[in-house]
């Protein structure tokens, strides 16, 4: 066996462990963590695959910025532990119904999984890096799935915005462009002022 | 024992050289640093007409050496509600991940220690970790400043990378490809230094200095750390050598986003012309010299621009860096699509 195997099997072993660890630790902000070690595991077997480029994708997406967000939302809540386990056992059996249909949705799922027969292409004469192959099939074949879910997230950015942004009338807002084009003119005024007069 | 010496050729060989060459650029970096500290200081004390650190060695020198002995020797107190593990993880964390980005920098032709097809965008994920450091230990802290200013370099870290990242977008599109050693050979031509990408992609190369200085919590974008309204943020509750690994790593982070302008816009190891006198020097010597001068901007910028306040952090790089770098990221691919320029 090589070195790369013997890799494979540590990334592994981090990887499934560490996503156990993310549902099982009992502080959500550890959870997260773990979180993140598991999707630094799968990079590093993405590059074990020869695909680096989906490896950095992956820790620059998920590590770098989703992750940072749900330790940020995570962190701020309020937890109380004992409170977060009294319903445990009533809840348990939807849960465990929920987990079920999972299951048998991905057991169903996994199954009739097959691999498209142009997926793997034969290598030309010509060596293309894994991120100029990835652009020409994302560009051409897959064009219009490309933009279309671009567009979907552009929605639901939009969505997000729609929903949060509200504009309160009582809370006082700069105008940056009219603190920028205030001019001596408009902020001061000088008055002679006559001795023993004062001003009106 | 044929068996052993192909292991040694296959992977004993390779991993001592990878690891005699880490512990080269390490060693070299940290004393590097050491000086860039004093540089820095020095800086900062000769615009507001002070000496700066001038009483260990002569003109200051061992100053850094001091410091750091000091900073070991004492103790490091932990507080009693912290999250002892954390607590301890996130320096060491920030330190390292600062470090690991030094591995794929080509100091002068052929002087790095990897030399990764995907160099800019392994920089670009490892400096996108660097936020975790000060998270966590804010956050494990179990104290307010600190949690507050976790916060705050959580939500700026994160609104920064976006503008870091399209530049780099508009970098790998001219060079055509994403290998350092790559783009810096992209920028060799008949016109020297303005041929370097500083001109072309001039609006590019002034947000790029901007938002490092915000990516790496610089003044004047260190809120959080802002001391008049934090104490010190999230370094708080560090001592000893916890706080010394944090500052290591700020600097470390310093010196990656400085090597990392000499790279992309200052055409790394090449010469400023390409005639006689200027190529007899080695190529580090002129990525020193780069590097140098960025730093001494980043100082220049620390010791004369006031702190800014958190919401004009937030607009600058959400409505105006990040719609003026991805209008550049479409003009540039305009131009090199249709004036023929793309490689």
């Amino acid at each position: 066996m090589t070195i790369a195997g013997y890799f494979f099997y540590l990334f592994s072993i981090v990887l499934i462990s560490s996503g156990a660890m993310v549902i099982s630790a009992r502080n959500p902000v550890h959870s997260v963590l773990f979180l993140i070690l598991a999707f630094l595991n799968a990079a590093g077997l993405f590059v074990l695959l020869g695909a680096e480029f989906l490896a950095m994708i992956l820790i620059i997406v998920y590590v770098g910025a989703v992750a940072v967000l749900f330790l940020f939302v995570v962190m701020m809540l309020d937890i109380d532990f004992d409170q977060l386990r009294k319903g445990m056992s009533r809840y348990l059996p939807v849960g465990i119904l929920v987990g079920l249909v999972l299951l048998a949705e991905l057991i169903l799922v996994v199954g009739g999984f097959s691999v498209a027969p142009g997926a793997f292409r034969p290598v030309t004469g010509e060596q293309v890096t894994n991120t100029e192959a990835i652009g020409r099939v994302l560009y051409t074949d897959y064009l219009y799935f490309f933009q279309l879910s671009g567009l979907v997230l552009l929605v639901a950015m939009i969505g997000a915005i729609v929903l949060t942004l509200r504009h309160r009338s009582d809370s006082k807002r700069q105008n940056i462009a009219r603190q920028v084009g205030r001019k001596r003119e408009d902020a001061i005024e000088v008055v002679k002022v006559e001795t023993g007069k004062g001003i009106s | 024992m044929a068996d052993w010496s192909t292991l040694w050729s296959n992977y004993g060989f390779p991993t001592a050289l990878i690891l005699g060459q880490s512990l080269l650029t390490l060693v070299a970096l940290l004393l590097f640093i050491a000086y860039l500290l004093l540089a820095d200081r020095k800086i900062w004390a000769a615009v507001q007409l002070r000496r700066g650190p001038n009483v260990v060695g002569a003109y200051g020198l061992l100053q850094s050496f001091a410091d750091f002995l000091k900073f070991v020797v004492k103790e490091p107190v932990i507080p009693a509600g912290a999250d002892k593990t954390l607590f301890l993880l996130a320096p060491l964390a920030t330190t390292v991940l600062a470090l690991a980005a030094w591995a794929v920098i080509p100091v002068a032709d052929g002087w790095v220690v990897s030399d990764l097809n995907v160099g800019i965008l392994y920089i670009f994920a490892i400096s996108s970790l660097g936020v975790y450091g000060v998270i966590i230990g804010g956050w494990a802290s179990n104290s307010k400043y600190p949690f507050l200013g976790a916060l705050r370099s959580a939500a700026q870290m994160v609104s920064y990378e976006v503008s870091i990242g399209f530049i780099l977008v508009t970098v790998i599109l001219c060079a055509g490809t994403m290998n350092l050693s790559g783009i810096v050979e992209a920028q060799r031509g008949d016109y020297g230094l303005f041929g370097w990408y500083w001109l072309a992609l001039f609006p590019m190369f002034v947000v790029f200095i901007i938002s490092a200085l915000a990516e790496t919590n610089r003044p004047p974008f260190d809120l959080p750390e802002a001391e008049s309204e934090l104490v010190a943020g999230f370094m708080v509750e560090y001592s000893s050598t916890p706080y010394l690994l944090f500052m290591l790593g700020e600097y470390v982070a310093i010196t990656v986003m400085c090597a990392l302008a000499t790279i992309l816009f200052m055409g790394g190891w090449l010469p400023p012309f390409e005639v006689a006198p200027f190529t007899w020097v080695p190529g580090i010597f002129w990525f020193v010299l780069k590097f140098c001068f960025v730093f001494f901007v980043f100082a220049m910028v620390k010791a004369i621009v006031p702190r800014y306040r958190y919401d004009q952090l937030m607009r600058l790089g959400w409505k105006i860096f990040l719609p003026t770098s991805l209008a550049m990221v479409v003009v540039v691919a305009a131009v090199l699509q249709f004036g023929g320029l793309a490689r």
